[in-house]
């Protein structure tokens, strides 16, 4: 069986040596040009002139376009068509791109761009989260507002209550490999794209839609990503579209890449936003009433923001029972970068804020933050699934128009339907049911394992021997939904042929982006013919192939290709068998595909010979798959349904110690749990959960973004904005999987690894804010806002300490 | 036409026609299809087009990005084609790295394999600092930091040795190994061979950018687009990358990369030596210079609060004429030195040893970052009092900066925490930092001020750094 072996990333030894082939590393034909685009320099203003006569007749340049060279001009946006290619009269945020250049180097459109004079009128702009609400700058008309019992009645009633308000900051991608496209003509007008996106749909559609074709005239493809971490959900389409405009007004082939700085002041970042929270408690920390309001800042055009407040919403519980809840969550526009899906999509900031109330309420009550956790968590998991979802027939979404129906911005709502009530399985504050429960005993076993209560003990001991230095621990738990909440998304096809030679190609509508998801998918394949995972070539994604892909997005790459391709390799198989089975006259269950053989009545033949049979007696080899998740239905106007097939688990303890002079903090300790179910590849699940707590600590520590008063990106390359190095990691690491199968019936019973443990990383935030509490006498909380640089730190033990 | 003549994964190439402001990562990329090496910031900050450069001086990391071709002329460059055999066997990194699943996305890994290699080649253990300058967003480095150990002990391929032997027969046959002989055309910008060269040429080309490890001037290069010409590369003035001991003094040429700094001064500067661990990265230590970093006047370059705090003389030179001064009177106002047209910073001198000297440095991150606040402390205690202070920061004024005032508030008082707490207020007069991207100015003058405290503490025994903390 080749599922769940820890073998190592498929094309790791064309990493290691340096020919893995990226977007940018493709020869193109002779004559390409490159792209760079002129980008806005302030946040909010009109244009009142634009010269480009020097950039024109700089050396190398070819074409050059802005508003006026366009009849209509191509939208990038993958939702609401709000985002032109070139900005068109007014500018809306620093980084706006204003015209475009093509010249025939990298450098010499780079150059070429500096060139142009540019008059603009500056207007006012919008930059925080105050600005936006003064002016009721906003996406949809007013705040979402999903409510679940009586809040308010439980809150004036509550004996004890805390109330807050932080900052949790945004997070810049940083994937390695920056955003680039390639278009090369065909004939006839067609198009051919290489991108670095993990949505090759989206790109199809969207340049589709801007050359006024077919779909079916544009192919894309895409082999991999040197990181996409959601930077490249939607914003890869501006450079696709660039290029292919480009393309088709020369004729020649056209590739884009942006320099790190451009990319940085360009595309869109993980939301930042405002929590303020009030919850009633009682003595045990248990929340009876809780209130919560998400401001978000969301930029100046709209592209995921409402799902991903959405997602923000549907995490505010995290793993607590919150019987009587509101959430009130703000998606306000600003002149800024459009924030955009970043790993978690929302879920981080909703659980961020959830975990702070659990802080503060065991601050408050002079308790373990731990046992107020564990007493607010769902009741353990049913003895079996039993609940019934709801009936999907009669409310499928209608059709809307004017929304990309091909991305997570369409946000369409559905009809309503029944609610199910807390009964002995208790429902989240959207109304689902949460029967998979799994955090008592994952805890339990974390607790344990970490040594969580001795270190706790010991670290307070240290510091009542450590004047300048303190040290803080704490343990945060992880509950995250899987499935697209735009249920239309939840579906996916394969195509995998099997060769007369015995060989297997496989092909999906995932991306890989160092996730591993074409190594997961192939060990699902080569486990139904039974053959080697070697035997399966992994091909690259192509519209061409699989068409109408959703994103490589929301964790649900191997739980939807995995399982599309699984559906295609068991018809081929099925074929095989039927073939086989009649020739030795016993029924196709009795033939076995194991060891790369294939054994019948007794008799055991090489897969290949039984391929080159099968080809010969005309038994087709090639199939589609297709699957659609089940079970899933939802209400995002309401707030109701069941959004997620199941949920992903895990938890994390962080041990860090603190400078008390200067707020300088390092992460000492971190132990994992994480629940993958039967892990597809214990190793890739590994590796994802290490590098996404560390990428999540980095997200609440270090990786500070700053704009100024111009809303010009302070933070704007890597020697201003900084990701973990190597250093960072917890000198101590000790990472392992829960290994329980997943009760849903999910490809080979495995659960989705690329966000959930992401918030694993929120203990980090936790054990810091441990650490400055023991600065003071304990009454006054932290109240750390995010990220804890070594200055929030400092400014927070000065707040305990009553010297703020 | 110019040419330069390196060899490159074993085989001596001449490159001619290009600029001499050409970086090699472009060279490599756009001009010999070779693409393994990335292009991930284009400022030496991510790794990704990491090099392994030979010289006579060994084999190091570096940014191909910001990396001069003439620079490497002489040289042998090893990219990740070639750190595999010439059959195609695998590095043993390469091998433990697919082993211990140190890729994911796979972008930065041939950057980190080589910085790897290189390590490996050396001896290196201290793989944090070796690959401090090597960002990695999927993996979160536990995985790499395992290959990197499994292979510790496994000796060195044979084709890792052939760039020195290389060398070795370069410097042998004067430069006819690399196809070097015979060469006429000349050479883009200009290449002395001594700081005498040096010193005729740029008081005649005032004008001139003087190149030695690119790791700034290089992104006025790669960012700024800039035409830097004329241009001067320092590499081959040898008698400037000299470090001398003499009569207590160590006396440091200004072409002494900072990676042989941190070296030279390890054992008796230990503080310092830490300040320079945590100095940018492996690659750009390996290139950048002490001069280049004082010339270039930066007000939070790291190394002259350091030595400005030893009591460091500068020492100039314009065509004949040499002058030395205080380091401190080399800093005029922000980006604006006592450097005449046409002179150079030669060379700097400080004492060996000071016990009572500790440096801090401020940043968001610990490594391959650059300071908020960099803070040099030098008390001298006789008696129980403070008898002498030199007290340098960077980072907190338009250029590196003595505390005159705290420095007085401390000297001829009791070497207590009461005179510490007493002078800490001094430090409102001596700056008026600015809030930025990396800190407020309120958090700047209140941990500058801390410092002092935590100098207290350090000398008095009491633990004050994370990073020594165990877990």
């Amino acid at each position: 069986m080749s599922m769940g072996k820890p073998l190592p990333h498929d094309a790791a030894p064309l990493h290691v040596t340096g020919v893995a082939r990226y977007v940018d590393d493709i020869p193109l034909p002779a004559g390409a040009l490159h792209l760079a685009f002129g980008l806005s320099t302030v946040a909010h203003g009109e244009i009142v002139s634009l010269d480009l006569s020097a950039v024109r007749a700089a050396e190398g340049v070819v074409a050059v376009l802005s508003a006026e060279d366009f009849d209509e001009m191509p939208d990038c946006s993958p939702s609401v068509h709000d985002e032109p290619l070139l900005a068109m009269g007014r500018v809306h945020y620093v980084g706006q791109p204003v015209f475009l250049v093509a010249a025939t180097s990298h450098l010499a459109a780079r150059k070429a761009v500096r060139l142009a004079r540019v008059e603009l009128r500056e207007l006012s702009a919008l930059l925080t989260v105050d600005d936006a609400l003064a002016a009721n700058s906003r996406f949809e008309q007013g705040p979402v507002i999903w409510t679940k019992g009586d809040p308010a009645g439980a809150l004036a009633k509550a004996a004890r209550v805390v109330e807050g308000s932080f900052e949790v900051g945004g997070q810049e991608h940083f994937y390695l490999e920056g955003q680039v496209a390639a278009a090369l003509p065909q004939e006839g007008g067609d198009v051919v794209i290489q991108s670095s996106t993990q949505h090759p749909t989206e790109i199809q559609h969207k340049v589709a839609h801007a050359l006024h074709l077919p779909m079916s005239a544009v192919r894309v493809e895409v082999r991999r990503m040197g990181g996409g971490f959601g930077g490249k959900e939607s914003q890869g389409n501006a450079l696709a579209i660039a290029c292919a405009v480009m393309a088709v007004r020369t004729g020649r082939a056209c590739k884009m890449r942006y320099d790190r700085d451009d990319d940085m002041v360009i595309t869109g970042k993980r939301h930042d936003l405002r929590i303020v929270y009030r919850a009633g408690f009682d003595g045990q920390g248990r929340v009876t009433g809780l209130e919560f309001k998400h401001l978000f800042r969301c930029g100046w055009a709209q592209d995921l923001s409402l799902p991903v407040a959405d997602r923000a919403m549907l995490h505010a519980d995290n793993c607590y029972h919150l019987p009587d809840i509101r959430i009130e969550s703000h998606r306000l526009r600003t002149n800024t970068q459009s924030a955009t899906a970043f790993r978690g999509f929302g879920g981080p900031q909703g659980m961020v804020g959830i975990e702070r109330v659990m802080d503060h309420i065991a601050h408050a009550l002079g308790r373990d933050p731990l046992e107020v956790r564990r007493a607010n968590f769902y009741r353990a998991m049913a003895a079996a699934p039993g609940v019934s979802p709801p009936d999907p027939q009669g409310i499928l979404p209608e059709t809307k128009e004017g929304v990309d129906l091909a991305s997570r911005g369409a946000a369409v709502p559905v009809g309503s339907h029944a609610l199910p009530t807390d009964g002995p399985v208790q429902t989240t504050p959207y109304h689902m049911p949460v029967e998979d429960f799994a955090g008592h005993e994952l805890v339990a076993e974390l607790v344990r394992s970490s040594d969580y209560v001795a270190r706790r003990a010991a670290i307070a001991e240290w510091n009542r021997g450590s004047p300048v230095l303190k040290r803080g621990i704490a343990l945060t738990p992880v509950k995250f939904g899987i499935s697209f909440t735009l249920t239309h998304l939840n579906q996916a096809g394969a195509l995998v042929h099997v060769y007369q030679d015995g060989s297997i190609q496989l092909n999906h509508g995932g991306t890989e982006m160092g996730q591993g998801l074409f190594q997961k998918v192939a060990q699902v394949v080569a486990g139904v013919f039974g053959v080697d995972p070697a035997v399966v070539k992994i091909t690259a994604t192509d519209t061409g192939k699989v068409p109408n892909t959703s994103a490589t997005a929301a964790s649900s790459g191997s739980d939807l290709n995995g399982m599309a391709a699984k559906a295609a390799a068991e018809v081929i198989r099925g074929r095989l068998a039927a073939f086989i089975a009649e020739k030795h006259q016993v029924k196709p269950a009795a033939v076995k595909f194991v060891d790369g053989m294939v054994r019948v009545a007794g008799e055991e033949y090489d897969f290949a010979r039984v391929a080159g049979w099968a080809y010969q007696a005309r038994v087709s080899l090639s199939s589609t798959g297709f699957y659609a998740t089940p079970k899933i239905v939802w209400d995002r106007m309401r707030g109701v349904g069941r959004p997620f097939f199941y949920f992903a688990y895990g938890a994390a303890v962080t041990e860090v110690v603190i400078d008390t002079l200067t707020g300088e903090n390092r992460i000492l300790r971190a132990d994992l749990l994480h629940d993958t179910g039967s892990s597809l590849n214990t190793a890739l699940d590994i590796g994802q959960v290490e590098g996404a707590y560390v990428q999540g600590a980095g997200w609440l520590t270090t990786e500070e973004l700053v704009w100024d008063g111009k809303g010009r990106l302070a933070t704007h390359a890597p020697s201003t904005y900084k990701i973990p190095a190597c250093s960072d990691r917890p000198r101590v690491f000790n990472v392992a999987l829960w290994g329980r199968p997943n009760r849903e019936e999910s490809v080979g019973r495995s659960k989705a690894v690329g966000e959930p443990p992401f918030m694993l990383g929120i203990s980090a935030l936790y054990a810091l804010s441990d650490a400055v509490a023991a600065c003071g006498d304990g009454s006054v909380y932290p109240s750390l806002d995010a990220p804890a640089t070594a200055e929030r730190v400092l400014a927070a033990v000065k707040r305990v300490r009553g010297d703020a | 036409m110019a040419g330069i003549a390196f060899l490159l994964n074993g085989t001596p190439v001449r490159v001619e026609g290009e600029p001499p402001t050409r970086t090699l990562l472009d060279w490599l990329r756009e001009g010999r299809g070779l693409c393994g090496t990335k292009e991930g910031c284009n400022e030496g900050d991510c790794g990704a087009c990491t090099v392994m450069v030979t010289d006579a001086g060994g084999s190091r990391a570096l940014n191909a990005c910001i990396l001069f071709l003439p620079q490497l002329d002489g040289k042998a460059v090893r990219t990740v084609e070639g750190i595999a055999g010439p059959d195609g066997e695998m590095h043993p990194v390469q091998a433990a790295m697919v082993a211990h699943h140190g890729s994911q996305c796979g972008f930065c890994t041939p950057g980190f394999v080589v910085s790897m290699a290189v390590g490996h080649l050396n001896g290196r253990r201290d793989h944090d600092d070796v690959l401090a300058g090597n960002l990695c967003r999927c993996t979160g480095y536990a995985p790499i930091i395992r290959a990197a150990e499994a292979v510790e002990g496994a000796p060195v391929p044979e084709w890792m040795k052939e760039d020195a032997a290389f060398i070795s027969a370069q410097i042998l046959s004067g430069g006819e190994a690399a196809g070097r002989g015979g060469q006429t055309a000349p050479l883009p910008g200009f290449r002395p061979a001594s700081s005498d060269e040096l010193a005729d040429w740029y008081v005649q080309n005032p004008g001139a950018t003087l190149i030695a490890g690119a790791t700034d001037v290089g992104l006025w290069v790669t960012k700024a687009l800039r035409d830097l010409s004329p241009v001067a590369f320092l590499n081959g003035v040898t008698d400037l990358q000299q470090i001398e001991r003499q009569g207590g003094m160590l006396h440091v040429g200004a072409c002494v990369t900072i990676a042989a700094l941190r070296e030279a001064v390890a054992e008796r500067l230990p503080s310092f030596g830490e300040l320079l661990r945590r100095y940018a990265s492996e690659q750009v230590r390996n290139a950048a210079t002490i001069g280049g970093n004082i010339a270039n006047g930066s007000p939070i370059g790291d190394g002259p609060p350091a030595l400005i705090a030893l009591g460091a003389t500068l020492h100039l030179r314009r065509g004949d004429a040499m002058r030395s001064i205080p380091l401190e009177a080399f800093f005029l106002d922000y980006r604006k030195q006592d450097r005449q047209a046409g002179e150079f910073v030669a060379g700097i001198s400080f004492p060996e040893s000071a016990p009572a000297l500790r440096c801090y440095k401020l940043s968001k991150r610990f490594d391959q970052d650059i300071s908020a606040v960099c803070g040099c402390f030098n008390v001298t205690v006789g008696g129980g009092r403070v008898t002498a202070a030199r007290i340098a920061f960077g980072g907190m004024a338009g250029i590196p900066k003595r505390a005159a005032a705290v420095e007085s508030a401390l000297v001829g008082q009791p070497w207590t925490e009461a005179t510490m707490r007493a002078a800490m207020a001094a430090f409102a007069q001596d700056f008026t930092p600015l809030s930025d991207m990396r800190a407020s100015a309120g958090y700047r003058l209140e941990t500058a001020a801390n410092m002092l405290l935590r100098y207290f503490h350090e000398l008095s025994g009491v633990p004050v750094s994370v990073l020594e903390v165990q877990p």
